[in-house]
Order: C-alpha cells, then sequence, then structure tokens
C-alpha cells in the first residue's frame, strides 16, 4: 500500500487528523484522547494490519510535549508515524502496551524520562533512573546541578 | 550473587540475579519469582549504566555525537556509527562516494562476524563449555586486528563519518580479510562440530525458551531472536541501504521458535555475512573514500530517521532538529531493548539453567539497552 | 627388576627381627598411616596442577607457569593460601557437623585405599570381599556432602547438597552394576584375584563386548558420581551458589577441594583395577616373549599410567561438553543407564556361564 492509499484509509479511519505534508513516511497528528480507539482500528488484521511497533519516542517542545509512535506492517511493509500532542503540565494518554506488548518498556521509559502519564499501564514505574528520583530528566528545563555539567 | 530478598506466604521465592554476573551480559539485574525451581516471573531492573545518551548529543554537534553510539552496543560499534552516519546524510542530502559504501558494509560485516562470535563463545560458556570461549576469541583476534590497522582502535572503531568514512583503508586490508576469510571457513565448521552437534547442547537449547511468531511481532523483537520464530525483519534485505541490494545473501529464518532455533539464525548469519565479505572484498572500487562536506554540519528542520540491521537487530537513529548545530531531540531505537521485554514471557514455567539458556540466545548487551 | 615388593619386604623383615611383634606391627600401621596422608597430599597438589596444565592447554593458554620451574610449585602456593585464610563458620550453624563433614569426606576418602593394589606386593589390606568393601564405603561419602549443606543453615546450600546426594546416590546403581560384571567374570571379589585373572590379557579386551559397555558406563557413572563436569550442576558457576560447600572457608574448603581431586583418583584407580589390569602389564594371551618384555616396565609404573591417562580423560569431558540440567541428570541414570547396565549384567553373566571370552 503507497503512501496516497494510505492516507485514504486513515482518512475513513480518523477524518478528524491531520497530516503533514513532504515527510519520508505518512505522518498524521491526532487528538489524544482519540490514540486508543485509533490504535485499535489500525492493528486490525483484516485491515492495515499495523502490527509492529517499532519505534516510541517523546519530544519536548518547550510548549508541549509530543507523543511520535513509528508503526509498520509486516505484512504490506507501509510506515506510519502517529503523533499526539500533550499538555505540558498534565501529560496524560492512554497505553497501548494491549495493543503492542513491546509498548508497556517504552512507555514507561517515556513515563521515567519524561514524566508522561499512560492511562491503564499495567505496571507504570520509572525504568532507568531510581525509584526515588525527583525530576523528569530529559525534559528541556531540567535542573541537576549534581550531575550536569554546562560548558 | 543469588540472595533470597523475601519468601511469600505461597511458598514463592524472590532471588535476585545480577547486577554483577559471571558471563559477559552486562550489568543486567533480574528479580526472579521462583516456585520451588519453576520460574513465575523475570523482572528486569534496568538502569546500571544508563548514561542519558540522548540527552547528552542534545549537546554535541553532528560530526560528535556518532560516537557515541560506539559506546552504546560496543559489539556493533561501526553499524552503529553507521545508522548515525545514514541519519545525517539523509537530512543534509548528502551523496556517499561508491568507494565509500563498499567500505563501510565491508565494516559492518567483518563486525557481525566479530559480535557473533563473542556471542558464540559466551553462549557456550553459561551452559557449561568452557573451552569454546577462547577458540571465539583467537578467531574474533584476526578481526581485531585488521580492524587496529586501518581505524586504530579495536573496541570502539570510530571510523564512519557523514559523507564517508574516516580515512582510507589500510594496503594490508585486503590481504588480512583474505586470509581471515580462509581462516574462518574452517574454524566455522569446528564451531558447529563442537558445540552445535553436540547432544547434550541440543537438549539443553531445543524446547526451551518459545517464542511465537505474533509474540515476537508484538514484543517488537528484531534481529535474530525475532527470525527464529520466523518473523523477516533484516532491514538489508527490506530497506536495502548502502550496497545491499546488490549482494547475494540469504536471510536464514527459523521456524520453531525455541532457543536451538535462534542458536541456527545465528550460525548460520555468519556464514552469510562471510559470504557477502567473499563478494565485496576483490571488487573494492577506486574513488572518494569521503564526500565533501562543511567542516560544521546543520541540518535542516525537520525529522530524520534510518533504520541499519545489527548484529543484534534493528537499530533505529531518529534525529529531531530545529536547523541547529546540535540535534534538538535524539531517539535511539536500540534492538535489546525490546527483545529484552520479552523474556518474561519466554522464561515463564522454566527452570534458571533455562534462564540462563534464552538469555544467551537474546544476545543482550545491556548499555545498548540502558542507553 | 626393580621392584617395591623389595623394599616393603626388608623393612617388614627389619622391623620384626628388631622389635617384638605387636609392637612391630603397630609400627607398620604407623609408617602405613603416614605413607597414606602424604599420598593423599601429593595426590592432591599433583591433580590440582594437572588439571588446570591440562585445561590450559584445551583452550589454547598456558596455565600456571610462574611459581616454581613450570608452574609445579603452583598448588603448594594455593595450600599455603588457604591454610592461612580464616576460616568462617556462619552464625545459626550447626557448630559439631559443619566442623565434621570436611573430615568424613576425606576419612572415607582415605579408607577406600585399603584394598587397592599400587603395584605388584603393595596392598594395604586384600581382604576377601575387596570389592564390595570399596562400593559400600564409598557409599558412605553422601552422608558427608548431606551433612555439610545441612549444617551450613542455608536454603541454597542445602538444595545443592540435596541435589549432589540425588546424583550420587543413582549412579551408584550404575557403577555397582558395571564392577559387578566385571566380578562374574572374574569369579572372586578378592582384588588380588582379579589383577591375577588379568595375567593373560586385561579384561577389557578379554571381555569385548559386555566389558567394553560395562567400562563406558562405568566411567559415565563415576564422572557423575564424583560431581565433574557435564554433571556439576550443583557447583556451577551460573547456576544458584557453589553447591554443598558454599559456606565453607579456608582449610575446611581446602579439605572438600582435596577429597574432589583425590575421589577421581580413586575411582579412576579402580576402573584401572577392574578393567584394565591395574598393575598388571599389557600381556597377550600367552605370547610368552611378548609378555617378558612388557614384564621389564615396573608394575607401579603400568598402574599409575592407567590411572593417570583415565584421570586425563575425564578431565577431557569437563573442557568439551556443557551441562546437564538436574532432570536431564537423573533421566540418564534411571532410563538409559540403569536398564542398559541391567541388561548388561545378564549378558555378562550368559558370557560367562557359556565361557565365551578369551
Amino acid at each position: 500500500m503507497n503512501k496516497e492509499e494510505l492516507k485514504v484509509r486513515l482518512e475513513e479511519i480518523l477524518p478528524a487528523a491531520a497530516f503533514e505534508e513532504g515527510s519520508e513516511w505518512v505522518t498524521m497528528t491526532i487528538d489524544p484522547a482519540a490514540w486508543k480507539e485509533f490504535a485499535r482500528q489500525i492493528r486490525q488484521p483484516s485491515g492495515l494490519d499495523l502490527d509492529y511497533l517499532f519505534c516510541v519516542t517523546c519530544v519536548d517542545w518547550k510548549t508541549h510535549l509530543t507523543m511520535v509512535y513509528h508503526l509498520v506492517s509486516t505484512v504490506h511493509r507501509h510506515i506510519l508515524v502517529v503523533k499526539a500532542k500533550l499538555d505540558r503540565n498534565d501529560p496524560e494518554i492512554a497505553t497501548v502496551s494491549d495493543i503492542w506488548r513491546t509498548a508497556e518498556f517504552h512507555e514507561r521509559e517515556a513515563y521515567d524520562l519524561f514524566g508522561v502519564k499512560f492511562k491503564d499501564h499495567p505496571d507504570l514505574r520509572r525504568l532507568f533512573m531510581t525509584d526515588d528520583w525527583k525530576g523528569w530528566p530529559l525534559r528541556k528545563d531540567y535542573e541537576d546541578p549534581v550531575n550536569m555539567i554546562k560548558l | 550473587m543469588i540472595e533470597e530478598i523475601a519468601t511469600m506466604e505461597n511458598g514463592e521465592m524472590v532471588v535476585n540475579l545480577g547486577p554483577q554476573h559471571p558471563s559477559t551480559h552486562g550489568v543486567l539485574h533480574l528479580v526472579i519469582t521462583l516456585q520451588g525451581e519453576t520460574i513465575k516471573k523475570v523482572e528486569p531492573h534496568l538502569g546500571y549504566i544508563h548514561r542519558s545518551i540522548e540527552k547528552m548529543c542534545e549537546s554535541l554537534s553532528y560530526r560528535q555525537f556518532i560516537y557515541v553510539t560506539s559506546r552504546m552496543d560496543y559489539l556493533s560499534s561501526h553499524i552503529n556509527n553507521h545508522g548515525c552516519a545514514l541519519c545525517v546524510e539523509k537530512g543534509m542530502q548528502i551523496e556517499v562516494p561508491h568507494r565509500a559504501k563498499v567500505i563501510r558494509v565491508l565494516m559492518d560485516e567483518l563486525t557481525r562476524l566479530a559480535s557473533h562470535q563473542l556471542w558464540w563463545g559466551a553462549m557456550a560458556m553459561d551452559i557449561g563449555a568452557l573451552t569454546p570461549f577462547f577458540h571465539a576469541f583467537r578467531e574474533r583476534e584476526a578481526i581485531n586486528d585488521i580492524m587496529e590497522e586501518t581505524c586504530g582502535a579495536r573496541l570502539t572503531m570510530n571510523y564512519m563519518v557523514p559523507g564517508g568514512v574516516m580515512a582510507d583503508l589500510h594496503p594490508n586490508f585486503q590481504k588480512k580479510v583474505k586470509a581471515f576469510i580462509s581462516l574462518f571457513r574452517s574454524k566455522i565448521d569446528e564451531y558447529d562440530e563442537l558445540v552445535t552437534g553436540n547432544i547434550i547442547f541440543k537438549s539443553r537449547m531445543q524446547g526451551v525458551g518459545y517464542l511465537s511468531r505474533e509474540d515476537a511481532i508484538s514484543y517488537g523483537c528484531t534481529g535474530p531472536t525475532a527470525r527464529g520464530s520466523g518473523l523477516r525483519c533484516d532491514i538489508r534485505k527490506l530497506v536495502p541501504y548502502e550496497v545491499y541490494g546488490q549482494l547475494q545473501f540469504d536471510e536464514p529464518v527459523g521456524t520453531e521458535g525455541d532457543c536451538f532455533a535462534r542458536y541456527l539464525v545465528r550460525m548460520q548469519e555468519m556464514r552469510q555475512s562471510l559470504s557477502i565479505i567473499e563478494q565485496l572484498i576483490d571488487n573494492i572500487p577506486e574513488g572518494e573514500f569521503q564526500a565533501k562536506t562543511k567542516a560544521v554540519l546543520k541540518l535542516p528542520k525537520g525529522e530524520f530517521y534510518s533504520r541499519v540491521e545489527t548484529a543484534r537487530g534493528e537499530f533505529g537513529v531518529y534525529i529531531v532538529s530545529e536547523g541547529g548545530m546540535t540535534p534538538y531531540r535524539i531517539k535511539f531505537r536500540s534492538p535489546g531493548f525490546s527483545n529484552l521485554s520479552a523474556l518474561d514471557h519466554m522464561a515463564r514455567g522454566h527452570k534458571i539453567g533455562d534462564l540462563v539458556a534464552i538469555m544467551g540466545t537474546l544476545d543482550l548487551v545491556i548499555p545498548d539497552i540502558d542507553r | 627388576m626393580f621392584s617395591i615388593e623389595n623394599i616393603t619386604h626388608s623393612i617388614d623383615a627389619w622391623l620384626n627381627s628388631t622389635f617384638s611383634p605387636g609392637l612391630a606391627l603397630l609400627l607398620e600401621s604407623l609408617i602405613v598411616g603416614l605413607c597414606v596422608i602424604s599420598l593423599f597430599t601429593i595426590l592432591g597438589l599433583v591433580l590440582v596442577l594437572m588439571e588446570r596444565k591440562v585445561s590450559a592447554y584445551m583452550q589454547i593458554r598456558m596455565g600456571p607457569n610462574r611459581v616454581g620451574p613450570g608452574g609445579v610449585l603452583q598448588t603448594v602456593a594455593d595450600t599455603l593460601k588457604l591454610a592461612m585464610k580464616e576460616g568462617l563458620t556462619p552464625d545459626g550453624a550447626d557448630k559439631f557437623l559443619f566442623n565434621l563433614a570436611p573430615y568424613l569426606v576425606i576419612v572415607v576418602a582415605m579408607m577406600i585405599l585399603a584394598p587397592l593394589a599400587f603395584a605388584k606386593g603393595v596392598q594395604l589390606w586384600d581382604l576377601n570381599i575387596g570389592v564390595l568393601y570399596v562400593s559400600a564405603v564409598s557409599s558412605l561419602s553422601v552422608i558427608g556432602i548431606l551433612m555439610a549443606g545441612w549444617a551450613s543453615n542455608n536454603k541454597y546450600s542445602l538444595l545443592g547438597a540435596m541435589r549432589s546426594g540425588a546424583q550420587i546416590v543413582s549412579y551408584e546403581l550404575s557403577a555397582g552394576i558395571s564392577i559387578i560384571s566385571i566380578v562374574v567374570l572374574t569369579g572372586s571379589l578378592r582384588v588380588s584375584d582379579i589383577i591375577a585373572s588379568q595375567q593373560d590379557g586385561w579384561w577389557l579386551f578379554k571381555g569385548h563386548i559386555p566389558a567394553v559397555l560395562s567400562f563406558v558406563i562405568f566411567i559415565i557413572a563415576v564422572t557423575a558420581e564424583t560431581n565433574r563436569a557435564p554433571f556439576d550442576l550443583a557447583e556451577a558457576e551460573s547456576e544458584l551458589t557453589a553447591g554443598f560447600h558454599t559456606e565453607y572457608s579456608g582449610m575446611k574448603f581446602a579439605l572438600f577441594f582435596l577429597a574432589e581431586y583425590v575421589n577421581i583418583f580413586i575411582v579412576c584407580a579402580i576402573a584401572a583395577t577392574l578393567f584394565l589390569g591395574g598393575w598388571m602389564p599389557f600381556h597377550i594371551g600367552h605370547w610368552s616373549g611378548f609378555n617378558h618384555v612388557m614384564d621389564y616396565i615396573p608394575s607401579s609404573l603400568w598402574f599409575m599410567g592407567k590411572t593417570f591417562f583415565l584421570i586425563f580423560v575425564i578431565m577431557w569431558f569437563r573442557w568439551t561438553f556443557p551441562r546437564l540440567r538436574i532432570d536431564q541428570l537423573l533421566r540418564l541414570e534411571w532410563k538409559y543407564l540403569l536398564p542398559i547396565s541391567m541388561f548388561n549384567l545378564l549378558l555378562t553373566t550368559l558370557v560367562a556361564i557359556k565361557g565365551w571370552y578369551f
């Protein structure tokens, strides 16, 4: 399925999505509230069959956080990039660890480093930092005079 | 190394495995819940070697950040660097000369061989046969010597730059690689005789740690871990980069999904790497080894993603750039991270001895997972 | 021809002429006791060094080569180090049993040395049930191991000890049945009779198929009995703890360590005695010329040569094969080795009755 066809199918599923122009793969921005249902739809085996979630990233844009999900279909070999803008003061989005099991660890990493809360995550704890660490290390406004050296 | 944390009411015991190991996996801390001898749950505790590389790269220039990735998966250091260089080239639309492409692929395949050799030695050592470790390192020395001559280092060879490679090949390179190929062809048959055909080894690995194809996809497993379960996921075949599209090689795929299938996939991969090197070593084209680029690289505003196949699986470099001299956000998609998440699923219901075998076939390098 | 018999006889004659018979006997026992202890010590030193050198050369490296010429004093240095280490006793351990266990294992190992014939005429006690004595006394070492595991007050030591105990007790059956098959062929339990019956050839060759089967089963069984790889799950490094001797340090650990290596020597000596003729040189039937030439090599050399060759084979196993899991180990014994050895015993009996051996 090439980019145009994929776009058409995606618009059918979620008309409210905004597509980006000029990117290598089909990139769309959705409303975080619609993520769980949308994820279930695109995972459908007989539909788009996007069964392989290969990258979950969080980007701190200073005014808001963005979750970026990279998905590929092992059957049709098309790639989709889904972005969701989150409120910086209370970033929350539904978990997809019940749809793609790999998300369990990736979402824990996003929680640990950025503070994004994933609703209904089976085990949302810090992953890399110690359990009693304060703050979200990868955010742009993170200050740590002991560990961070500013040149 | 093993100590009891607590005994729960229903007779389950919680024990610690690590973070210090007598094997070469790195600092991995596993909290295992045991019922008698059977494993009920395995929980990895990560972060012992977390160096926040992603945050560090936000203050490094586009030429500098590549070499931090050598320290992530240090056994596939060339391939990691390659992935970063590809990402930068994608962003800046740099055209890499043909000679540089061939050199890069040669270095990648030699690195893949070296990584699999170490994996083989360590895997046999975990199962209990202590001698193959020495054999594996003896052959690996040949590759390390080749790397040292051309790149100057044996483990973290900072050799790839955006646009090509840092320096031209050493005059001895071709001769030494050819000698290595003929040496290793006979040795890999020895490896098969010594370990693969051994009945004790087979009975320790067959039927242990089953991972179905659907689970491999769901857990995001890549590399030989997923290929052992029947999933075709070799980036060199799916999205050919550099000269992989013009080379003849197979993608070994297993069907059983147990430890032995993953083991056989890696042994086959070693042979395929050897054949790739053979195809290229006589046909290195003349030309530039590095494209002309500006001294200071600035990626345009946007997002760029490159994927390469390391010895462990798919390595992804995701750069979000705001047009500055340093990346705004870098994310490294490491193969070990997803492979590790499948460990709990694979190990349930097995014994501790089997857990060691499963971890061996996953081929985990913890700095790669922790970044 | 040089023979230790001459020395022992001359010492015996001199003692009996100088002292009263009772005192002479006492002095002889004392001398024998000293010899056994020193044999133990020397064997331990030699075998540990042999293990390290053999393993090194198989692993393309050189092993200890600094301490002493070619590294021969390495084990002396190790023993001195272990003797000077602090011997810790865990807090809740049963002190009496904890201290007794290593000595029990050593005493058992020493007692088994009694009926072994090291050379022609050099045998401590040629009792009429020699082979049965060896088999029975070697079973007592299990008590020492279980004692060590229990007295350590450590759940993992106990687990390791029970695993070792189960392993040893299971494999004793196959080893015992293999021994019996040679006894059937010889017709006697006395060690000197068994060796004498190999005057015209070793049982390994004379007894053809049943003897070869017994030999193979015996070697596998004793490798498992002495907790050597590939059957060393109880003390493997990447598994739970170090088995029953986790809590031992210093001299007591040294005793366990020593006992393990001397046990290997003992079982190889038994295998050499039963299957390879003990101190009997390599004779072929009644070729008197060839046999006469073979007799020139001293019998002690024959015995030591055979035993050390078998020790080398057992060490070779360790550095070649991976480890078996505990359930695979026990399955091997109960489902494969035991039925095969029982069938082999029947076969041997048939061969012995019909006289179908050389």
